[in-house]
This record gives structure tokens, C-alpha cells and sequence, in this order.
């Protein structure tokens, strides 16, 4: 490779050395200088729409925008004239103009980026008149609403929504200041090909996009004195909790969380990583099962709710490749609701059960009519991270003050394997442990399948599985999906097991987690969970002893027609627009 | 080859088209036959001649007599009177607002004595559906001469030595586009050709597309050898379907004479050429839109750098020119750097067409030297004003141009001048206006225009321009307050300052230079609550003054409300309650008793 040409450049009379290539923003962030934006998001494609970000460069005709304007040699740049920051304050006035400014009760007062820059640049009155829309909210989708009404037109969700998540549910339709972001011929989010990933909701800037909350109904059941409230923490939750309480990223907060919950009244505070351990037993075998019964294969995993709507609008010729094995949530929920009750003595109908989800996804998951027996759903409410905390924050409670506790036995046991679901390349690590172990019948000395770690958008291992060579894939991020399906549909690669994982990074960067975020974060959240994994005495699904519980006492083997019945799911081909 | 004793020139641009020019040629056509004179008298139909007021347009050669407003009733006089008699049509020739008798021939018209047509040199003169009507007057010369005798850097210097600027907007130097595009490395480039011509009342990039399609084709596989491309893609407005068709007439022409295609004249050198429809979105003219229009994706700009000489169709190098620019390519190959750079000023070659509009006699298309002044323009080329109005400011550049006052009247138009003084070429319309426009109403318009037009990415144009019109709004409304001329000139500096692309950079020229030249009609509407023009309906009150009123009554009869009454011979009273201010009262009043 070559060595990358340095550019010596000036910004506000210091002289800067940075790389070629490099914007002014990140130059002058080298620099230790701060340039405010709005539109730009260090993980999604450089627009240049919002120009906040605007700098003098001498001898430019006009400003220019420094999120995406590359250095060049000897140039000089300002960021702090009269000029930029009169015009900066214009542009943010202009924009809080045209913003439904219902601050004191939006889902994001104090946590907006708008409302941050309007009070960094001194903007105390809108010398324009109001140049708000009065459009009613998109509430027709399970996991995510959508108020155009706040929306800056900023373009982060449409860039992620195509770019990342290779979806384009959301694009611009009409022009000037009639100009707004929607789904195709304004249609709701949830009558067009969306996966619910809320990639969207997680760059949004500004309120224009948050969560269907299901905090009132997880009051009104934890009030109610007839329901046995029962609540499931995914394993990603726990990674990231702790940001909301100003807690540093990658804190591991199990058991401080597992405190709050209780504190919060529910009756069992479970962990999903118990169902994760499940889905291993599950979907190994269905693995080993097509292996030795030719297919189809690949497997693909369907623990992500968001790649499974994926698939179901965009390559419903592979529904058949993928797991039929709910995902972990739904398996946790349907053990609740049976196994659960029936140990405890509990009518079903008298159990209300809740997941914590770093997803927004699992909430239209939870609400699919497949997901429910004879009117009983596996899972009752989804909550994200975000609103987890808002709950511990509105019953009192500070975090990072709270004792450590343990969850609830028997649904609370889980191994490492199942915390490592939480980021890309966990289902598939925590599978293999406990495939190759079935297969060889040996136990494996190395657990850490380091090639289907990290952040790269495809990676690919080949795993020895007793006398076969198992070629695995691990996808995360919904383009990076397509473009690996798009290979396999055209016949230039062939897998045994792919993991598909709708956000990019997994879990950690699902659309319910603390916003925001940049690789830094994910790396810290990452990290934390392998630390979660390297931690747990039982590391493996299948040594977990509640796991080989339920499979003695209630479930008999994996695959059996009582699993297939309670723990299986099938899909439906859907409209790709 | 047949020969015709006569021929006889029908315009079929859009304006004639829309006048009736086909049925006056089929009436033509079926006089000619029946009178046997088939074999004798040819019927062409030609491109725009310009003279767009008076369509459809009707010249009879060899004598040059050029017959206007042209109906299929006045064809058998055309037939017998003309063609067998050999007398003129004396009342279908074009007469001259200034002078008694009617001029009969093309060549003597002041509208096109002053002008010197390179652009629209063969608009009007050829039958643009026919290739070789085209190679009649050298066409596809210049490629042949291009393919045959210069490598592509001769041609790039020969561009650049000729000075020629983008007749788009941009003004910027075509050869160095050029040049930038040929140095790019890039396994494919791109040649695109900018049709999408959207200023409000310009259309010379239609004419040259309906008259002289080939010429066009020919300048792009001239650009392609000089950058390398051998694809072309022309960007035209799908509401322009006589330029489309006859587009798409010249390709598959040029592509089966082999002036398109693989190898053209046995030189190695293949270059085809493909349509791309626009759906009229103004933004699109910009060329990073363009781009993503061609592309498939919405119309809207991106930054540049990189710019699409670099990085430009598909991510390959790409240049883009409009219309009116390649069509001066062909002359200059054939005609010499000489020739061309003896036209126009220092800094500014060759000629530019002009859209004349508003409050002008002579409506229509005109191309004339570069430093023409506005004078010669309005009053020698255009005929003056109608009415015997005075002239108050000619608006150039469109919606990113400004209104030049009276006292520019004599400046020599070129790139720079009308940039120094707070306008700019544009594309070339031209509206002329007179005291009874009012300079915030034509800003308003403009900011009206340039708001719907927004592509709505950046903030500053969408959010800017919105905010500026609603002050404009206010001030015609009656509702100025004193800060808005201050607040429109704050949001005008942020908007030229921020903005993404040329569209927002340029959108507040219109308020900008109007605030420049006519502070004072703003501060009337703002701190008065007048209107000095009388244009802005809800600052005007009506009223009949009694001195001057003769009670004549023929305002109480013109009145379609009713508001007026009175007693003859005595003054009468219009009530303003009931006013609705359409003004047909000062319209009739012959003794100028009612006031506004």
C-alpha cells in the first residue's frame, strides 16, 4: 500500500498536518477544534446538506461545507469568523423555524442535537414566522413512529435505511421547502417494504423518529395485582444500559440491571441469553440435521427479526434456508408461557411477559400472529433500551448506585455462549461450540472462533465438524446481507451456515440502543459482552444444566414435535416495495 | 437532383407550432398541388426563426419576402399572387413599428439586421429532419475535419483559444472543462449535453434543437474525441417533444450516414449518442443533478469537489454543455480561432442569444455579439417598448440574475459587466420592464419561482428562500414592518453564502439587486403602504379625482362590480368597499381622473 500523502493546511492560523483525503471537519477535529454538525454521521455517506458546518477558506467564492469538503495543500480555513458563526446561527434559526418546537414534551428534550446546537449558537428568538407541517404522525408500524413534523430533512435516515441497510424504505418525495422524507407514495412505514431494524430511529437527530413505546402497558401490567409480570433481558441491553446513566461505554451492568428490574416490581427477572442457549440446541440440530438430510443449506440463522422481514421482502426464495427456529425472544417467550406456567401453576393468561430489547424490531416480532397460541402471545410487550432506562429513571432509581443482583432461576441460567448472541458473529461462535462438541462427541479445547469476530461487514471461516470442512459466513448490517445473498443466488459462493444479524455490528447497535453511536462505542460494547462470555462458568449452550432441564422435563430432544410446535415458526413471501 | 425555382420556408419551432404553422403548410402543400406547381415550388419546414410574435412565419425565397402572422386562408394568395404572379403579398409582409411601409425582405428587418447568428445560423434555414440538408451547409465538416486533421489536445486548444465561455449560466471557460475532463483518468468518460434549459421565458436551447439538431450531435462526438468518451447522453425536457423527436430524427440519421456509431469516418474514433428525458425540474439544470437524473435518482446536487470532470456520470469523467455552447463548436472548428475570437469583448467571445420578453415590441430569440449594449437590444434589435412606455429595467440571468436600471442601458453586455453590476448572463432570458412593473412583485416572482424549484437538500436554499419569499409576500401584502429589508438582506447573505449549489447561491439575486437599484419602491410599500408601479393589488385605493373627472361614465360602465356612480357631466365616485381593484376603470378613463 502507499504511504498516504500528508497535506499541510492552515486552520485558524495553526498549521495542520493531516492525510489526503481527510475532510476540513476531520482535520480540524485532529486539531482539537470542534465544528458543529447535523447532518453528517460519522458512520453513513458524506451528504453536505445541513451546511451548519460551514468554514471560511480563503480565496472560496462561498463557504464551504467541512463535512465534506477534502483538505487541500495550503489551505487556509476558518472556523470561528464572524461570518461563519452569524451564518451558522442563521441556518440553525432557519431550521428551528421550520421545527415543531413541542421541546418540553418531545421523546428527545435534552437528548437532541438540534436543540444542543440552537443553544450552543445563542439562538433566543425565530425572527420568521412558524414554517411548520401539520401532518399526522406515521403510527402504523409495530416498532417505530414517524413525526415529519420534526424532521430537519437531514437525510441520516434515508442514507442508513439505503446505504447500510440496503432497504430504502424511506426516500425525499416533492420539492423545496414542500420537501419531505417518506415511504413510497406516503405510505405508512408499515405498508412498505420496512424491516423495523430502526436504524433510522437510531440516527435521527432530532424526535422525527423514535420507538412505539410500550411503557404504559408495562406500568398498567406491573400494577395490576392479578398479572405475574415476567420480564427477559436481551444480552446487548446490558451493554449499554449504563450509557443512559452517563456510565462509561462498554460498563457491563447485569447485575445493577437485574436490581432495577426488580425494583421496578416484576415478579421474575429472567435472561434471554437462557432462550439463546435454546436456540443453539434448536437450530444446531437443524443444522446437523440438513446436513446429513442434503439441505437446503446454507442455514441461515433467524434470531434477528429485522434480517427475517429482510428476507421475506427481498429474497423470499431463501425463506426456505432459513432456521424455522424462533428467535430467542419468541422461544423464551413461549417457555414462559408453557414450561414456565405449568411449573409454576400459572394459568398463561395471567402472565405478562416483557423482553428488553436493544431492538425495535422484536416489538413487530412479538406482535406477528404466528407468535401467539390461541390468543396468548409468547412475548406481551418489548421494550427497548432506551425506554428501559426512561422507566428506571422515572421510578427513581440511579444505576450506577444500585447493588448487583442475579437473575431468577431456572429461566435466568445461561452461559457465555448465549451472551455473545449480542454482537455480530456470536450466534455463529456460540453454535459452533456446540455443534462441533455434538459432532465429535470431544471437547473442544479452543472456544474462541476468532475469525468470525470483529467488525468487517462479511467474514468467512471454514470449521472442521468432525470429518467435514463446514464453510460459515457471518453478515451484519442488511446490505452487506444482500450483497452476500445477491453472490450466493448468482452461484459465486456456496455456505453450509451463514449468520445474518440486521445491524450493523449486531445486536449492540440495534435500533433501540442509546443513540449515537460511533465503532468506538460498539467496540467498548462488544467487549463488554465477551467479557460477559469469558466470565460465565458454562460457556457452551448445550452444558447449560436449565437448558438440559427443559429438554429432560418438558421438551424431550431438540427438533421434537413439542420444540417444533412451540419453539418453530414458518414466513410469508412479502412485497418488496 | 430536383430544382425548384422557389422555395417556401415554413417555421415549425414550438411558438409557430403553436400559432398553426402545420395547417398553413398543409394548405400549402395541397394549393401547390393543385395548381401544379409541385415540381416547381418546394415547401420546407425549417426551425425557429426567432421572430416568435408574429408566427407562423412564412419566407418565400429567392426574394427573401418574409410574410408574418400567416393563416391557411392566406395560402391561395401566397400561391397566386407570389409564386405564379410574382408580386408580393403586401399585406402579410412584416411591418415595422416605426416605419409606413411594410419591409418586404428578411435581410433589411431591424430585427435581424443587428444580428449575428452563429448559434441559430441554421435555424430557420435547414429542414432539421434532414441530414442532408445539414450536410448543405458544411455540416459534420468540423468532425471530419476534427477526426481527420487534429489530435484531440489540437482540439482542446483550439477551444480554449477561442474563448469560448458555457452559454449555460456558469460562464466558465469550455475548453478548460474540457481539457480537465481529458486529463481525468477513467476507463470510460462521458460527453453530456445540458438540454434542460428551465429560466423562466428562455428558449434558445429549444430552437437550436428544433432547427438544428445535427449540429448538436455534431459538437458532441467533437468533445468526445477530444476527452476520449465514447458515449454521449443528451439531459432534455421531456416538455419539449418537437426538440425529442426531432432529436431522436437526427440520431438515427447520423448513426445510419456513420456521423455516429462504431468508426466514424474510418478514423478509429466511435461515438454513439442517447436520449435522457427530464421531467422539467429547474434544479436539474444544475450538472451534479443532472447527473443523478441521468443516473435514475432524484435530481438534487452534491458537493463538488469532485467535480464531474473528475468524477462525474457513473463516477466516470464527464463534461456537460449546454445546448448553445456546442452549438457554437462546428463554426469555430471550421471557421478558425481568428474568426471567432474577432467577436464579442476581451473577455468574453462570440455572441449570445437573448430570450427578449415583458414589455418589449419585438418579442422572440436574437443572438447578438457579446458586448451589444441593452440599448441595441431593446430599442434597434427588440423595437423598443409598446406604448410608448419608458423603460425602468431589463432582467437578465433569470432567477439568478438581477434587474439592470436605466442607467446600464449602455453598457456592453458580457459575462463580466453584467456581473458587476449585480447580474448575470444566465441562460439569456431578457425581460424588459417598463414603470408599470413593480421591482418587489418581480422579485417576488422570482423567489417564487426559485422556492418551488428548490431541490429542498440544503437548508439555506430550502428554509432561506422560503423565509425571504414570505417577507416579500408580506411587503406586497400591505404588511411590511419596518427591519424586513434588513432581515431580506441577512437571509439573502446567508443563502449566497451556504448554500450547496448555484440554484441557492444565486436565488437571492432577483431581491438583491433590486434592493440595489430600487431601495426606495420597497421602503414606499413597507413605510408608505404604496405601490409606486400600481401593481400590488392590496396597497392600491382606487379613486376618481373630481377635477380631472369629465363624467363621461364610461368607468361606471367598465366597472364589473358596480363600484362606480355618478351623474353625467358630473364627477363620479368610485366606493372602495366595493372595489376590487382590477383596474379596468384606468384602463377606459380617457381623461386620466382616477388615481391608484
Amino acid at each position: 500500500m502507499n504511504p498516504l500523502k500528508m497535506i499541510k493546511l492552515t486552520i485558524n492560523d495553526r498549521s495542520v498536518e493531516v492525510a489526503e483525503g481527510t475532510t476540513i471537519l476531520e482535520a480540524a477535529a485532529q486539531a482539537g477544534i470542534n465544528i458543529p454538525t447535523l447532518c453528517h454521521h460519522p458512520e453513513l455517506r458524506k451528504e453536505g446538506s445541513c451546511r451548519v458546518c460551514v468554514v471560511e477558506v480563503e480565496g472560496a467564492r462561498s463557504l464551504v461545507a467541512s463535512c465534506v469538503h477534502p483538505v487541500m495543500e495550503g489551505m487556509v480555513v476558518r472556523t470561528n469568523t464572524d461570518r461563519v458563526r452569524w451564518t451558522r446561527k442563521n441556518i440553525i434559526e432557519l431550521l428551528v423555524a421550520a421545527h415543531d418546537r413541542d421541546c418540553l414534551t418531545c421523546d428527545r428534550n435534552n437528548n437532541c442535537e438540534l436543540q444542543r446546537l440552537a443553544q450552543d449558537y445563542g439562538v433566543r428568538e425565530v425572527r420568521f414566522p412558524a414554517a411548520v407541517r401539520h401532518d399526522p404522525p406515521d403510527c402504523s408500524s409495530e416498532s417505530i413512529i414517524r413525526d415529519t413534523n420534526k424532521c430537519i430533512l437531514c437525510g441520516r435516515c434515508i442514507r442508513v435505511c439505503k446505504d447500510i441497510q440496503g432497504v430504502s424504505a424511506l426516500g425525499l418525495a416533492f420539492r423545496g421547502s414542500r420537501t419531505k422524507v417518506g415511504p413510497a407514495f406516503n405510505r405508512g412505514l408499515a405498508n412498505v417494504a420496512c424491516t423495523n431494524c430502526g436504524q433510522c430511529v437510531a440516527v435521527c437527530p432530532v424526535g422525527a423518529l423514535k420507538e412505539r413505546s410500550a411503557i404504559d402497558d408495562v406500568w398498567k401490567a406491573l400494577n395490576d395485582k392479578a398479572k405475574h409480570v415476567v420480564v427477559q433481558v436481551a444480552p446487548a441491553v446490558r451493554a449499554a444500559l449504563g450509557e443512559e446513566f452517563g456510565m462509561r461505554e462498554g460498563s457491563l451492568v447485569t447485575g445493577k440491571m437485574v436490581a432495577a428490574l426488580r425494583r421496578l416490581g416484576f415478579d421474575r427477572v429472567f435472561d434471554t441469553q437462557f432462550a439463546a442457549d435454546v436456540t443453539i440446541m434448536e437450530e444446531g440440530h437443524e443444522l446437523l440435521h440438513r446436513l446429513e438430510n442434503g439441505g437446503p443449506l446454507p442455514l441461515i440463522t433467524s434470531c434477528s427479526p429485522g434480517w427475517i422481514k429482510y428476507c421475506e421482502h427481498f429474497y423470499p426464495q431463501l425463506l426456505a434456508n432459513v432456521s424455522s427456529c424462533k428467535s430467542p425472544q419468541q422461544i423464551f417467550g413461549a417457555l414462559v408461557k408453557t414450561y414456565y406456567a405449568e411449573n409454576q401453576g400459572l394459568d398463561p393468561k395471567s402472565i405478562f411477559s416483557v423482553s428488553v430489547m436493544p431492538c425495535t424490531a422484536k416489538k413487530f416480532e412479538a406482535a406477528r400472529p404466528e407468535m401467539a397460541r390461541d390468543g396468548v402471545r409468547d412475548v406481551d410487550a418489548v421494550l427497548t433500551t432506551r425506554e428501559l432506562a426512561r422507566m428506571i429513571r422515572e421510578a427513581g432509581l440511579d444505576l450506577p448506585s444500585l447493588p448487583e443482583e442475579e437473575f431468577d432461576l431456572p429461566m435466568g441460567m445461561s452461559t457465555g455462549a448465549g451472551a455473545i448472541f449480542g454482537v455480530t458473529g456470536g450466534v455463529m461462535e456460540a453454535a459452533l461450540r456446540t455443534v462441533v462438541e455434538t459432532v465429535t462427541g470431544k471437547e473442544l479445547r479452543h472456544i474462541e472462533f476468532e475469525a468470525v469476530r470483529g467488525f468487517n461487514g462479511v467474514k468467512e471461516a471454514t470449521v472442521a465438524v468432525g470429518d467435514r470442512i463446514l464453510r460459515a459466513a457471518v453478515v451484519h448490517g442488511l446490505a452487506n446481507a444482500g450483497e452476500l445473498l445477491g453472490r450466493f443466488c448468482r452461484g459465486e459462493v456456496s455456505y453450509d451456515f451463514i449468520e445474518i444479524m440486521a445491524c450493523p455490528g449486531g445486536c449492540i447497535a440495534g435500533g433501540g440502543q442509546p443513540r449515537s453511536c460511533s465503532k468506538e462505542t460498539l467496540q467498548m460494547r462488544a467487549n463488554a459482552l465477551y467479557r460477559e462470555d469469558l466470565g460465565k462458568k458454562v460457556r457452551k449452550s448445550h452444558e447449560n444444566p436449565a437448558v438440559q432441564e427443559v429438554y429432560q422435563k418438558f421438551l424431550g430432544k431438540p427438533l421434537s414435535e413439542k420444540s417444533h410446535h412451540l419453539l418453530h415458526t414458518s414466513y410469508e413471501k412479502r412485497s418488496d416495495l | 437532383m430536383a430544382f425548384y425555382r422557389s422555395h417556401v420556408l415554413v417555421c415549425g419551432g414550438t411558438g409557430c407550432t403553436s400559432s398553426g404553422c402545420q395547417k398553413v403548410q398543409e394548405a400549402l402543400a395541397t394549393s401547390l398541388k393543385r395548381e401544379g406547381l409541385d415540381k416547381e415550388v418546394a415547401v420546407v419546414q425549417t426551425g425557429c426563426f426567432g421572430f416568435c410574435r408574429l408566427g407562423p412565419i412564412v419566407i418565400v425565397y429567392p426574394e427573401g419576402a418574409f410574410y408574418t402572422q400567416v393563416k391557411p386562408e392566406d395560402v391561395p394568395d401566397i400561391v397566386t399572387e407570389h409564386l405564379i404572379k410574382g408580386k408580393l403579398v403586401e399585406r402579410l409582409l412584416f411591418k415595422e413599428e416605426m416605419h409606413e411601409k411594410p419591409v418586404s425582405l428578411y435581410g433589411d428587418i431591424d430585427f435581424y439586421k443587428k444580428q449575428h447568428r452563429i448559434a441559430l445560423r441554421n435555424c430557420g434555414a435547414i429542414n432539421p429532419e434532414k441530414i442532408g440538408e445539414y450536410f448543405a451547409v458544411d455540416g459534420y465538416q468540423a468532425l471530419a475535419k476534427v477526426l481527420h486533421t487534429m489530435t484531440p489536445q489540437e482540439v482542446i486548444d483550439t477551444i480554449k483559444a477561442s474563448g469560448l465561455r458555457g452559454r449555460g449560466g456558469g460562464g466558465f471557460l469550455t475548453g478548460a472543462k474540457w481539457e480537465f475532463a481529458a486529463r481525468a483518468v477513467g476507463d470510460k468518460k462521458y460527453v453530456v449535453c445540458n438540454a434542460d434549459e428551465g429560466d423562466p421565458g428562455a428558449f434558445m436551447d429549444r430552437s437550436v434543437l428544433e432547427g438544428d439538431p445535427h449540429t448538436v450531435l455534431e459538437a458532441m462526438a467533437i468533445a468526445g474525441y477530444a476527452i476520449g468518451a465514447s458515449q454521449g447522453y443528451i439531459y432534455v425536457r421531456a416538455e419539449y417533444p418537437i426538440a425529442v423527436e426531432r432529436l431522436r430524427t437526427a440520431i438515427a440519421q447520423a448513426r445510419e450516414e456513420g456521423m455516429l456509431g462504431e468508426n466514424i469516418f474510418n478514423k478509429g474514433f466511435s461515438f454513439d449518442i442517447e436520449l435522457r428525458l427530464g421531467s422539467g425540474a429547474f434544479v436539474c439544470g444544475e450538472e451534479t443533478a443532472l447527473l443523478a437524473s441521468v443516473e435514475g435518482k432524484r435530481g438534487m446536487p452534491r458537493p463538488r469537489p469532485p467535480f464531474p470532470a473528475v468524477k462525474g456520470l457513473l463516477g466516470c469523467p464527464t463534461i456537460i454543455n449546454n445546448v448553445e455552447t456546442l452549438a457554437n463548436i462546428p463554426p469555430i472548428i471550421l471557421k478558425g480561432v481568428e474568426w471567432f475570437t474577432s467577436i464579442g469583448t476581451e473577455r468574453s467571445k462570440g455572441t449570445k442569444v437573448f430570450a427578449l420578453a415583458g414589455k418589449i415590441n419585438n418579442t422572440g430569440l436574437v443572438e447578438v455579439p457579446m458586448g451589444t449594449t441593452l440599448r441595441e437590444i431593446i430599442y434597434d434589435i427588440g423595437g423598443g417598448l409598446p406604448g410608448g412606455k419608458t423603460f425602468k429595467a431589463a432582467q437578465t440571468g433569470g432567477p439568478s440574475g438581477g434587474c439592470i436600471p436605466v442607467q446600464y442601458l449602455d453598457i456592453p453586455i458580457d459575462y463580466d459587466s453584467l456581473a458587476e453590476i449585480g447580474s448575470m448572463m444566465g441562460s439569456g432570458g431578457l425581460i424588459v420592464m417598463d414603470e408599470t412593473s413593480c421591482m418587489v412583485d418581480i422579485a417576488k416572482f422570482f423567489l417564487e419561482f426559485t422556492q418551488d424549484e428548490s431541490c429542498g437538500k440544503c437548508t439555506p436554499c430550502r428554509e432561506g428562500t422560503r423565509q425571504m419569499l414570505e417577507i416579500l409576500k408580506r411587503i406586497t401584502g400591505g404588511q411590511g414592518k419596518p427591519g424586513d429589508i434588513e432581515l431580506l438582506e441577512d437571509l439573502a447573505e446567508t443563502i449566497k453564502a451556504a448554500s450547496l449549489c448555484g440554484l441557492g447561491q444565486t436565488a437571492p439575486n432577483p431581491v438583491l439587486s433590486t434592493l440595489r437599484y430600487f431601495r426606495e419602491e420597497y421602503e414606499a410599500h413597507i413605510n408608505e403602504k404604496r405601490c409606486p408601479a400600481g401593481v400590488c393589488q392590496a396597497l392600491l385605493n382606487y379613486r376618481i379625482e373630481p377635477e380631472k373627472c369629465k363624467g363621461c361614465g364610461l368607468c361606471a360602465k367598465e366597472c364589473p362590480v358596480g363600484a362606480i356612480t355618478g351623474e353625467r357631466k358630473s364627477p363620479f365616485v368610485l366606493d372602495a368597499g366595493k372595489c376590487i381593484k382590477c383596474g379596468a376603470c384606468v384602463a377606459k378613463c380617457p381623461f386620466k381622473a382616477i388615481s391608484r
